[in-house]
């Protein structure tokens, strides 16, 4: 057993789990907004905001932004492990990339939810 | 000489294949501090290469089949010079061996019923000789050395066993008393030599058959532990005796199992004739390796070979069906595929008889003490010397060893080597120290090579040392063509004893390794050869035009090859089983 | 092509500084011989080539390299199978530590074949006779036990290349499955405890490679899919 303790979940298998359950949310996520774009070919501001509005719209949303913080995390933290060697480095990456990544998630909440 | 650095172990195992292992496995679980010492990662040993099973009494196939019917088959395909009590030991010892290996994890082929799968071998029989042919070896598909090596080698890994390896063992170190107490031993990788101390040396360093140009051992096969013994001054038994399997890759060398023969396969000549039912009548293609190597090269010798020269065979296996082809012989298929470029389901493979394995070696008692003889020639033991596996000579093979019971005699008597070593140490075990010249004495050769500034390099050597081996000492012998033999190896030593190694680097110096294994090449040649002059009858795989019959009157004896004069003596067969009765000798027919 | 053109990989630690390439030209007569074979008729022109090899017919694994970019064992690889006009371009297996020549270190690649408990574990009392084992359940184990440690897998796995010491690799995981796979092993929750973090198991990328390049033709990126599901099997 490799101890580790910056991984998301210190598990091989939850992570593995959460990233591929995190794809198909994202996969459902990209499908629903292509076919959306593809129904709405007149597509204006007031029809796209209106979508947003929902409570429903929201919340998937909402899901398929946790799920891409989730995944991004998982890859980003395995392509450092991978690639770069010195631990100062490392820790300093990924704590730059958690950091974006918090960030991201709570603007895009802000986006939603905000005014 | 004083500075070398020391290793000291209870017992050094020299030699990591299946014999080696088993022995260590028995040393490492009693918990004596002990070593295996080999020039190869363990499982790159030629025991990988076993292919077709593992004969055992486990009456899996047969639910009445008895240890005594595989003993007297043992006996009688050594053509009566195995000794009994040793063939005993391994034919009623064997199914716990065997029974063991499965424990440890094994994956054996598998009956219907869950037990171990059985096929038949050449020279097996029911009911001493009158019950027809018996299934007996036991197999993971084609690849049972594969298997029983990965098992013994894991087993060891779990048993915390000490490795040594990439190391190559240089010589023996005996003291003034003529004990052995340890070796030196180099590590490949750096080239550091070291003393190796030990109370038990145990010589499990496998056979020679790199002794013959065409051999279907592998390249590590240069008989070490005999060149060791031989340069110690120890005596070699039945080396005269050189299996030829019927079925090695014509043109590769490498081997296809008789498991072939036993799954229903048979060899054809030019005419597609099975002309094994010529020469055996009742075993056919299953007759002893020695009687269907011998059929095989009159067959050529009489034009009825195969091929545009007309000097080979081949063995037919289509009509088994790529079902049969796929799952009891996948390894076959690969190799002929990749050597022969034939698809054994579609096309026979081209077989010609290839040196394959050394009755002879090391002569031991069932607890793998080396022996010598004293001057009246009662047997003596060599203290601190052990040997098992094809190294030694016990001798459960005699003249002729049959299929399948080189692996039994691997795990039954390297696991009687751990378990006496380990009683023998409890007891106490107490020999002089080496002195420095005993240690020189062990260094010799190789500061000869060290130091050697010019001459002959070793693969020209080699080459021709094999050439003279496979021309004079071949499945058929006779005086004149061997005495010229003996003579071209005489001449062929003195020209090895000035022989150069140009490069003297420590790394990784597989050159050096190599020149080193020449010397060993050459004592179990010469020992061979004259063991081979010597011996005038015909018996099992030694086979004379100009004697061609058995001579139990003069020969009913085990060879004994002394080095120092290199003389031929003759040591008693053991017929004196302890609980069945002796088998006596017959003409033997299969 | 009768005369091949060989660049080989060479270095020794007590006279080079720097590893280079060394050219070779080998008269093959026109033969179609194994690399091996090629590699021998080197070693008669320039003794002090190192390189591993045992029993020559594929079955030892000491003669894993990278011929022409791929790695094969050099024993049972014709020349016809590898040289692209006429060159052929030996290196030592990647991503492991070369001691001289072609002879690299292969310590990381067996630590981890150890971590995995490559042997049978069984803690019930053993039978007087062997154990029984179905037909089928014994098939369960082929394409699995069959691996000869040669490495050719592990060290053309970029994942190993990059974590050796964390990443089990295709080989020992192989060995792995071999182990969970028998019914006669009951050690499989403690096997499987000890994969479950993001290295042992989680670093295949399903790049396959290994699939690739085996010289026994087995698959360990089917081997390391079953463990994943076994470890999904067990936690959730």
């Amino acid at each position: 057993m490799v101890t580790n303790i910056t991984s998301f979940s210190r598990s091989g298998l939850s992570d593995w789990l959460m990233q591929r359950v995190s794809a198909v949310v994202m996969a459902l996520y990209a499908v629903f907004l292509v076919a959306y774009l593809l129904f709405n070919p007149g597509l204006d501001y007031y029809a796209w905001s209106g979508l947003f509005a929902q409570t429903w719209m929201r919340i998937f949303s909402l899901l398929a932004f946790i799920s891409l913080s989730a995944h991004a995390w998982v890859g980003l933290w395995t392509v450092t492990t991978d690639y770069i060697k010195p631990t100062n480095v490392r820790i300093g990456v990924q704590l730059f990339i958690i950091l974006a990544i918090f960030a991201f998630l709570v603007w895009s909440i802000q986006i939603l939810w905000g005014a | 000489m004083s500075n070398l650095r020391s290793l000291t172990y209870d017992a050094i195992i020299i030699g990591g294949g299946g014999s080696g292992l088993r022995a260590a496995l028995e040393l490492a679980k009693s918990g004596k501090k002990t070593a295996v010492l080999s020039k190869v990662f363990p499982t790159r040993s030629h025991t990988v290469s076993a292919q077709g099973g593992i004969t055992c009494a486990i009456a899996s196939s047969d639910p009445d089949d008895d240890w005594r019917w595989h003993m007297y088959d043992t006996v009688k395909g050594g053509d009566y010079i195995a000794d009994q009590d040793a063939a005993e030991y391994m034919c009623s010892e064997g199914p716990k061996a065997v029974f063991e290996l499965e424990h440890m994890g094994l994956p054996f082929s598998r009956f219907d019923n869950g037990r171990i799968y059985q096929r038949p071998f050449g020279g097996q029989s029911k009911n001493f000789g009158e019950g027809g042919q018996a299934a007996r070896t036991c197999a993971a598909a084609d690849r049972t050395g594969h298997a029983l090596l990965h098992t013994l080698y894991q087993n060891n890994l779990k048993n915390n066993t000490t490795f040594l390896n990439e190391w190559y063992a240089v010589d023996l170190v005996k003291n003034s008393d003529g004990d052995v107490v340890g070796c030196i031993a180099m590590c490949i990788e750096t080239g550091e030599v070291v003393q190796v101390k030990s109370k038990a040396t145990v010589l499990a360093t496998g056979g020679a058959g790199r002794i013959y140009a065409s051999t279907t051992n592998a390249l590590i096969n240069t008989g070490d532990g005999i060149g060791m013994a031989l340069r110690a001054g120890f005596p070699m038994q039945d080396m005269e005796m050189w299996q030829f399997h019927p079925t090695g890759i014509y043109g590769a060398g490498t081997l296809v199992t008789e498991g072939c023969r036993g799954e229903g396969g048979y060899l054809i000549n030019k005419d597609g004739e099975r002309f094994m039912e010529r020469y055996a009548p009742n075993a056919k293609d299953l007759a002893g390796r020695d009687v269907v190597a011998r059929s095989m090269v009159m067959e050529i010798i009489e034009g009825r070979g195969c091929g545009e020269k007309g000097d080979h065979v081949f063995l037919k296996l289509d009509h088994l069906g790529e079902d049969v082809l796929g799952k009891r012989l996948p390894g076959i298929v690969e190799l002929s595929k990749t050597f022969a470029h034939v698809d054994p389901a579609k096309d026979p493979i081209p077989v010609v008889p290839t040196c394959h394995y050394m009755m002879g070696g090391i002569p031991t008692n069932v607890h793998g003490q080396a022996i010598m003889q004293d001057e009246s020639g009662n047997d003596q033991i060599v203290n601190g010397l052990y040997a098992c596996g094809e190294a030694a000579c016990v001798s459960v093979h005699g003249a002729n060893r049959l299929g399948g019971n080189s692996l039994l005699d691997l795990v039954v008597f390297g696991r009687a080597a751990g378990m006496f070593i380990e009683s023998a140490l409890n007891e106490g075990i107490e020999y002089l120290d080496a002195s420095e010249s005993d240690i020189e004495f062990a260094m010799k050769r190789m500061s000869r090579w060290n130091e050697s500034e010019g001459g002959e390099t070793v693969p020209a050597l080699k080459a021709e040392l094999q050439e003279i081996m496979q021309n004079s000492f071949g499945v058929f012998r006779e005086e004149k063509n061997m005495q010229e033999g003996v003579q071209k190896l005489a001449d062929l030593r003195s020209r090895i004893d000035n022989a150069y190694l140009p490069d003297k680097s420590n790394a990784f110096n597989t050159a050096r390794v190599e020149a080193l294994e020449l010397d060993n090449l050459m004592e179990v040649a010469e020992a061979t050869a004259i063991a081979a002059l010597e011996r005038k009858e015909s018996r099992g795989a030694h086979s004379r035009y100009d004697f061609p019959d058995r001579d139990d009157v003069n020969w009913l004896k085990h060879s004994m090859y002394y080095p120092a004069t290199k003389e031929l003596k003759k040591r008693d067969v053991n017929f004196k089983p302890k609980t069945v009765d002796t088998f006596e000798p017959k003409v033997r027919t299969y | 092509m009768s005369n091949l053109q060989v660049s080989i990989y060479r270095y020794n630690p007590e006279t080079d500084s720097a590893p280079y390439m060394q050219e070779f030209q080998v008269d093959t007569k026109g033969r179609d011989l194994m690399v091996l074979d090629v590699l021998h008729m080197m070693k008669e022109q320039d003794n002090g080539l190192a390189f591993r090899r045992s029993c020559r017919e594929g079955v030892c694994g000491s003669d894993g390299m990278n011929m022409n970019g791929k790695n094969g064992l050099a024993c049972i690889t014709p020349l016809s199978d590898v040289i692209k006009g006429n060159k052929l371009t030996l290196r030592p297996l990647p991503g492991l530590p070369v001691i001289r020549d072609m002879v690299v270190d292969m310590g990381l690649f067996y630590k981890q074949y150890e971590r995995i408990q490559p042997y049978l574990q069984n803690d019930e009392p053993a039978p007087a006779i062997e154990r029984l084992q179905s037909p089928e359940d014994r098939d369960k184990l082929d394409g699995l036990y069959e691996c000869i440690l040669c490495a050719c897998c592990s060290t053309s796995c970029p994942s190993f290349w990059w974590n050796p010491d964390k990443f089990v690799g295709p080989a020992g995981l192989l060995q792995s499955y071999r182990f969970l796979a028998d019914s006669r092993d009951n050690a499989t929750e403690q096997r499987l405890s000890e994969l479950e973090d993001p290295f042992s198991v989680f670093r295949c990328r399903g790049i396959m490679n290994c699939v690739a390049v085996c010289p026994k033709g087995l698959n360990p990126t089917r081997a390391i899919g079953k463990i994943r599901d076994m470890l999904l099997a067990d936690a959730t």
